[in-house]
């Protein structure tokens, strides 16, 4: 399968091992990966703004540059969400529609395409997982924690000595909510911080989920604080990063 | 009740309410608690899904013939021997609702729960003619007392701790002093407006449903403080929303399946009352308000809005809502579906509402007549976002940065120098992120650059 | 006047026709319909009790010390007298219990309909200390679609659904049985 790897703005600039990881690990599971030169973002933090308009440029760029592929792949649940349901913004064409139908979070592209009895990876700890709301959204018709709607635990449940930890709250954001993090500082930092405290009462080693800036904002937290626990994105796990 | 503020601030608001750490906490996790037994409710009834879908088209259905509902109900509810009076805005009902009373030398009236009066100011608005109000809801009638709006749809007190409910009752109905005990509360209460209910000289409800159809309508109480008002008094007002209406007795089977199970986990209120004709010797009068109403409806893409039932759930699963507290949204109806309501009718003053929220979509969820509410929050932004809001700065700020995002030799730029930066500012100057989170440690390389190398390696 | 104003904005905002959806018939859920009655109705906090013999027997070996006793049921119970739409509700606040017959029962919630002719005066389903609502087996339906089916509330005038006691949670959350209403429901299931 010919797989174009769409790296958000964020994970480009700050966290390329993500990157790297899912590279790898769709490399791993038979795909032929391309990373289209010169892509940039889709115009997702302008758009949750109130700012279609200047939004529509980083669209435009974004149709152009993934134009044609068979299949975009993404690692985050956000970025994607953001295609699949407002790129319409750069004209709402076949190509654009093409485009935003073929455009998927690395673990549902996974779950839905590829033969993953050819993951053979293990990964000895005790993992809390972050259910990323905008990755558990598209297609979705009713409760989000209903059966099916989350494939990532069943992803993690295929690596070997890992321990998926039991949280209180499966499904409650961590509260980033992009410029939110900033306008609402309050409330996103006590989000982050309850899920935070929900995840090390649990035993948590390592948080995991399939959306960096997720992690960004819960990394942050506990790094200030001190606290004993790693933040990997679901593709190092997967991909035998340890 | 204090004058509202010119515009709310929801952060500065969330802010203050989440400086009481420990009161934070509580006041999540009581409805986080509300929220699981919404959870356990629904999935208790194996169609949930088809009914949510029901309810919604339904819903759809009657908004696009209101009309001509509004009409049938109208006829058949005078049938009955029901009084019916339109309103088109606050005044108007808050006039209207005056002169009922006047006419019946109404001096003290008991009321039942009721969005749309709060929605209208109806209680200040007798009260400065000398009318005697009593909100008769536990939870209405706490916040009565303690002089403040209602902070949530279905549990108006829930901001409250026992301690300082047992002391405005102390202060206000004479309890023991240090009583906080909620039965010993409620008892107090209880004993207090059961008098009232006997005085009162007429009795204001809310409809929950009417029925085009039948030309009856339909209110839901657990307390029965509905029923206790309107049973005893000689006149019964009932004010409504237009999009109160639905088409068939049929439907009601729908929207009360959804109802409770969605407000407060409970598979039906107590007490779900339905009037079709006026008691012997009572006088019933229906007021259809529209105050705003009309016009949303024709707002494409926000008019599903006016699906909604008032069941509260959004607030319970919003993960802000339930960390900042119902008066920060600063209006009369708090949460999500406050936050797609209220810019319709000031889109000034409740600019920050559709911005209080990460887009998670959990109200959406659990939406039991299916409002696209993220949907619709995002749209606002757009709409608020054309409209100025964060003034011209803000604007040419996205403006440059929609240019940067989307030129790739600008855009390497950009983060070259933000991943500099990162490296050399002190980690706690970076502003609201830096306060209270670290950033991430800047690689030495962005992945395009190393994917470039890999490449003409290979 | 606001009548033929709003009317006006409403036709010249209304959305284009949607249709009207019918209401599926949905499967009857598993286990018995009586035995999910009486699990919604003691879920509401209400009591069913299985009524084997006549109701003034139950009285008096259920509610021995119940001074003032009021009922509307076919059958006469000893020491208690008959409202009507007429008595006046100060007569209905010093009740201790009142009887009177439901007319069906909804097994998905545990709620009875009461109308109210069953009940004489309407504040007599709102007043006492303790109903009793007498209903047949024969009453219950599955969920509230059924009942609408059956019932109708048109025609009953003023008309009820009573699932359970009044309650609140008002205050931090913490259920009170008998927040204005009756503190005891009771259905007697014959």
């Amino acid at each position: 399968m010919n797989v174009a790897l769409f790296v958000p703005c964020y994970i480009d600039q700050f966290y390329p091992r993500v990157a790297v990881a899912t590279m790898r690990l769709l490399e791993r599971l038979g795909c032929t990966v391309r990373f289209p030169k010169g892509q940039t973002c889709c115009g997702q933090p302008m758009a949750n703004a109130g700012f279609e308009d200047a939004a529509r440029p980083a669209a435009r760029h974004f149709a152009e540059t993934f134009a044609g592929c068979d299949y975009v792949v993404a690692p985050s649940g956000s970025c994607v969400l953001h295609v699949r349901e407002h790129l319409d913004l750069a004209g709402d064409t076949a190509a654009v529609r093409h485009l935003r139908e073929r455009t998927f979070e690395l673990c549902r592209f996974l779950d839905r395409f590829l033969d993953l009895d050819r993951l053979d990876v293990s990964f000895p700890h005790r993992v809390g997982y972050h259910a990323a709301c905008h990755g558990l959204r598209p297609g979705r018709a009713g409760e989000r924690m209903a059966p099916g709607v989350d494939v990532v635990r069943g992803l993690l449940g295929r690596v070997a000595g890992l321990t998926l930890v039991a949280l209180d709250r499966a499904e409650e954001c961590c509260g980033f909510g992009g410029a939110f993090a900033v306008t609402e500082e309050a409330v996103s930092v006590r989000m982050g911080r309850d899920r935070l405290r929900d995840h090390l009462a649990h035993g948590a080693e390592v948080i995991t989920s399939t959306d960096m800036s997720c992690l960004m904002h819960l990394e942050g937290l506990a790094r200030r604080q001190g606290a004993p626990v790693r933040f990997l994105h679901v593709a190092e796990i997967l991909n035998g990063n340890r | 009740m204090k004058p509202p503020p010119a515009s709310t601030d929801h952060a500065a608001a969330a802010s203050a309410f989440l400086a009481d750490e420990a009161r934070a906490g509580w006041h999540d996790r009581a409805l986080w608690l509300v929220r699981r037994k919404r959870d356990r409710a629904a999935a208790a009834v194996p169609e949930w899904e088809t009914l949510r879908t029901l309810a919604s088209a339904v819903k759809a259905h009657t908004l696009s013939r209101l009309d001509d509902y509004l009409l049938q109900f109208e006829a058949q509810a005078r049938a009955n021997g029901f009084v019916v009076h339109w309103a088109e805005n606050a005044d108007v009902h808050n006039a209207l609702v005056y002169d009922l009373l006047c006419r019946h030398g109404a001096q003290r009236i008991v009321k039942s729960k009721s969005m749309l009066t709060e929605e209208c100011g109806l209680n200040p608005y007798l009260e400065a003619r000398g009318i005697e109000v009593v909100d008769t809801d536990l939870g209405e009638r706490i916040v009565q007392l303690s002089g403040e709006p209602p902070s949530h749809l279905v549990m108006p007190a829930i901001h409250r701790k026992k301690e300082e409910i047992g002391a405005l009752f102390h202060a206000q109905m004479g309890t023991p002093e240090g009583l906080s005990d909620p039965a010993a509360l409620t008892a107090a209460a209880r004993t207090d407006l059961r008098a009232r209910f006997f005085r009162a000289d007429a009795a204001l409800t809310g409809v929950n449903f009417a029925v085009a159809e039948t030309g009856g309508f339909v209110v839901c109480t657990n307390e029965g403080n509905a029923d206790l008002g309107v049973h005893l008094a000689p006149l019964h007002i009932a004010s409504m929303g237009l999009e109160k209406i639905i088409p068939k007795a049929e439907h009601l089977g729908i929207f009360l399946r959804l109802l409770a199970r969605s407000a407060t986990g409970q598979a039906l209120t107590v007490y779900t009352s339905h009037f079709h004709r006026p008691a012997p010797g009572q006088a019933v009068h229906l007021v259809l308000v529209d105050n705003g109403r009309t016009a949303h409806l024709g707002r494409e893409g926000f008019r599903d809005a006016l699906k909604c039932i008032r069941c509260g759930a959004c607030l319970n699963t919003c993960p802000v809502y339930r960390r900042s507290g119902g008066h920060s949204y600063g209006a009369v109806i708090p949460g999500p579906i406050g936050a797609v309501l209220m810019p319709g009718v000031d889109p000034e003053r409740y600019a920050s509402l559709p911005f209080a929220s990460t887009l998670c979509g959990s109200c959406t969820d659990v939406c039991p007549v299916r409002i696209d509410l993220h949907g619709q929050l995002y749209r606002w932004r757009q709409v608020l976002g054309r409209r100025g809001r964060g003034g011209a700065s803000k604007k040419w700020r996205m403006r440059l940065a929609g240019a940067v995002l989307s030129r790739p030799r600008l855009y390497r730029m950009a983060g070259a120098t933000l991943r500099f930066l990162l490296r050399w500012l002190p980690r706690r100057a970076l502003g609201p992120w830096g306060r209270h989170r670290e950033w991430p440690d800047p690689p030495a390389e962005r992945f395009g650059t190393w994917y470039e190398k890999q490449r003409r390696r290979s | 006047m606001s009548r033929e104003r709003i009317l006006k904005r409403i036709q010249r905002n209304r959305p284009p026709a949607v249709a009207l959806p019918d209401v599926p018939a949905f499967a009857p859920p598993s286990g018995a319909r009586r035995a999910r009655f009486i699990a919604a109705v003691e879920e509401a906090a209400g009591a069913v009790v299985p009524l084997e013999g006549d109701v003034g027997a139950w009285v008096q070996r259920a509610c021995p010390d119940a001074r003032g006793v009021a009922a509307r049921l076919d059958e006469a119970v000893p020491g208690a007298w008959r409202p009507g739409p007429d008595t006046p509700p100060e007569a209905l606040a010093g009740l201790d219990l009142f009887l009177c017959k439901g007319t069906l029962g909804v097994a998905e919630n545990g709620a009875v309909w009461v109308g109210e002719a069953a009940a004489g005066r309407r504040a007599a389903l709102f007043l006492p200390e303790h109903v009793v609502l007498v209903l047949p087996c024969t009453a219950l339906v599955d969920t509230m679609h059924e009942a609408y089916r059956r019932l109708d509330v048109r025609a009953a005038g003023f008309g009820v659904f009573i699932a359970g006691p009044s309650k609140t949670a008002d205050i931090a959350q913490a259920l009170v049985i008998g927040a204005h209403g009756p503190r005891r429901l009771t259905v007697l299931l014959r």
